[in-house]
């Protein structure tokens, strides 16, 4: 099989406008990546599919990645000469600056004509909150279907042309998206009360009193008066 | 876009399109007063026929489907999210619950993806002693999904009892190396947790030896069945450029006659040393899963006579394995095995800490439902259960 490098030299050049990064990977395994660019990224993966060299015919791992947003401390040192006439000194100054994040999807491909492969896609979305749309690849390869019904499940990515986006694994109604790095556990558990401290606490937190019930759709039970008898 | 727009189950139906392939039966206008209306039936998640909590909603024009919707999650307990809290380590005997009836394949994916990750070598021993488990599980699973498939057929219980004696056997084995019986933890980065004895590999091997009888017998009660034949032959057919471009993998990718088994392609292990074939089917029909299982299983017979008699001896770990504080380089990798049920990838991302950054199973039982609606398509409500039968799913794999 051809090299990363080389397959993206093709597609840079079968695609003029078409932005195709190679993505290192430092690991043991050393699988390196192309990193593709939403808008043609379909066009691109048809190609790898039907390239007579490549035929990527098989998709086999499609996945999404979280990538939080991250503080990034930069240190900047300035040498300031000294006006008594001493050694000058060096003045660290620190700025920090957020790199947003963003949502990735990776795809494994292989060939089953040409029993080759991997190699690996991915593709990110603008940020992690309002821009999450990547075109979906299940027109191209039918196996994305319930996987990337899975990302969108539990990574909110949403796909594009994907023909049945519904939630597969969590319940229609569920709000957020388990998977993401940030999500946090519904404190909603019925917890049965043992001789531990923070255990009680939480138990007692969750009780059903009238203190707790306040404000709430659910009324404590107004104990009825007996009836006159007649 | 607004998610909303593409959510909910739609209930009107849509001529069903599958991707360039033959289009499925047209659902006919009905107007006449002999046909009645389309009827939707919710087959599960409590039905026998479906191998556990899962759920077909299907939509019938008298006894034929015309739509069929699978619906997942009800065993849905986020294994990754879990792994991705923990350590390496720790998530090993939480694998043995993904797939329960092949714990010792599923086990050595993850040994394997890790290894991948971490760079990490397996001595030769311990490579032997996988191959034995892994084909020995493959006896398990192929021996029980026939009973299986011969109870969703309507023989209930008798093959599977015959497929249940041996597992039975294999099962014991397992329990005397590892300490149980299903979920057995026995594969490590880098080896393998216990090093059987040779008494051990006597009784195993003797085992494998007997295991073409009880093939022989199953097959003579089995194989030219009346029933068995009408029921199976040319349905649930699957065409191989559509099993290929939904993923399908395993026995029932191989059914359709296409050659793709990762002992062969990958040669992980030490597969390539063995001399072994990979059956292959000519119709893609139920009939042909069936029959795929039955030649698997000789030739994993095959496959285990040839590892008792080469079996060497040594260490079963590798001197640099780190089980204690294992933090492999920052960096992502990709394994994948061949798994009685086809291809069991996981995928992993480390950061550099104890426990991975991302972690992911690729489910074979799940993406092997891509095509269940084309397969069922046309036939009758009691052919999905065959056809379901023969795809062979386990529910822990599916939902995670």
């Amino acid at each position: 099989m051809e090299t990363l490098e080389q397959i993206r030299d093709r597609l840079v050049a079968r695609f003029p406008s078409a932005q195709v990064t190679l993505v290192t990977n430092p690991g043991a395994a050393a699988e390196h990546s192309l990193l593709l660019d939403a808008t043609h990224a379909h066009d691109l993966a048809l190609f790898l599919r039907d390239d007579p060299a490549l035929r990527l015919d098989y998709c086999s791992n499609v996945t999404g990645v979280d990538w939080p947003d991250k503080e990034i401390t930069d240190v900047t040192k300035t040498t300031v000469p000294d006006p008594a006439g001493g050694p000058p000194k060096i003045v660290e100054s620190k700025t920090t600056r957020l790199q947003p994040g963003y949502l990735e999807a990776v795809y494994h491909l292989y060939s089953m004509a040409l029993k080759h492969g991997p190699v690996v896609i991915r593709m990110r979305t603008a940020n992690r909150s309002d821009a999450v749309a990547l075109p979906s690849l299940t027109p191209v390869w039918r196996a994305c279907d319930f996987q990337e019904r899975e990302v969108y499940d539990l990574y909110g990515i949403i796909f594009e042309r994907h023909p049945d986006l519904r939630r597969i694994l969590m319940w229609d109604e569920f709000k957020d998206h388990p998977m993401r790095k940030d999500y946090v556990e519904p404190d909603d558990y019925e917890w049965e009360p043992t001789a531990h401290g923070d255990v009680l606490e939480r138990a007692k937190a969750n009780a059903a009193t009238a203190e707790n019930l306040k404000g709430g759709n659910l009324q404590p039970e107004v104990p009825q008066t007996p009836e006159a008898k007649p | 876009m607004n998610p909303s727009q593409v959510s909910g189950f739609s209930p009107q139906l849509s001529a069903p399109a599958p991707f360039g392939g033959p289009a499925g039966p047209t659902v006919r206008q009905v107007h006449d007063q002999f046909h009645g209306d389309l009827l939707e039936v919710s087959m599960g998640p409590q039905h026998p026929s479906t191998h556990g909590v899962f759920r077909m909603v299907v939509t019938l024009d008298g006894e034929q489907i015309v739509k069929l919707k699978p619906v997942f999650g009800y065993l849905h307990r986020n294994h990754e999210k879990i792994a991705e809290n923990t350590t390496y380590l720790a998530s090993m005997p939480y694998t043995d619950r993904l797939d329960y009836l092949c714990s010792m394949s599923t086990n050595w994916a993850y040994a394997l993806a890790v290894e991948k990750l971490a760079g990490q070598a397996v001595p030769e021993r311990a490579q032997y002693l996988r191959i034995i488990m892994a084909e020995l599980t493959r006896l398990v699973n192929h021996s029980c999904l026939v009973g299986f498939l011969f109870n969703d057929l309507g023989t209930s219980f008798t093959p599977l009892l015959y497929a249940f004696r041996e597992r039975e056997k294999i099962i014991d084995l397992f329990e005397s190396l590892s300490g149980s019986r299903m979920m057995c933890n026995y594969q490590r980065f880098g080896g393998c947790r216990v090093d059987p004895t040779p008494e051990w590999i006597a009784a195993a091997s003797a085992l494998v030896d007997n295991f073409p009888r009880f093939l022989d017998e199953y097959e003579q009660m089995l194989t030219g069945n009346e029933i068995m034949l009408a029921r199976t032959q040319g349905i649930g057919r699957l065409d191989p450029a559509h099993a290929v471009n939904a993923g399908l993998t395993g026995p029932v990718l191989r059914a359709s006659g296409v050659d793709y088994d990762l002992r062969k392609v990958d040669g992980y292990g030490f597969y390539p040393k063995f001399d072994f074939r990979v059956p292959l089917g000519a119709h893609g029909d139920t009939y042909d899963r069936y029959m795929m299982r039955i030649l698997e299983m000789r030739e994993s017979v095959k496959i285990l006579q040839q590892a008792f008699k080469e079996l060497p001896a040594g260490p079963i770990m590798d001197p640099k394995a780190k089980l204690r504080g294992f933090r492999p380089k920052a960096g992502e990798a990709y394994g994948r095995l061949e798994s009685p049920k086809g291809e069991l990838g996981f995928y992993l991302i480390s950061d550099g800490s104890p426990n991975p950054y991302r972690y992911r199973v690729r489910p074979p039982s799940l993406i092997n439902l891509t095509l269940l609606e084309e397969m069922c398509l046309g036939h009758t409500i009691a052919d999905s259960v065959v056809i379901l039968g023969s795809i062979d799913i386990v529910l822990g794999e599916v939902d995670r």
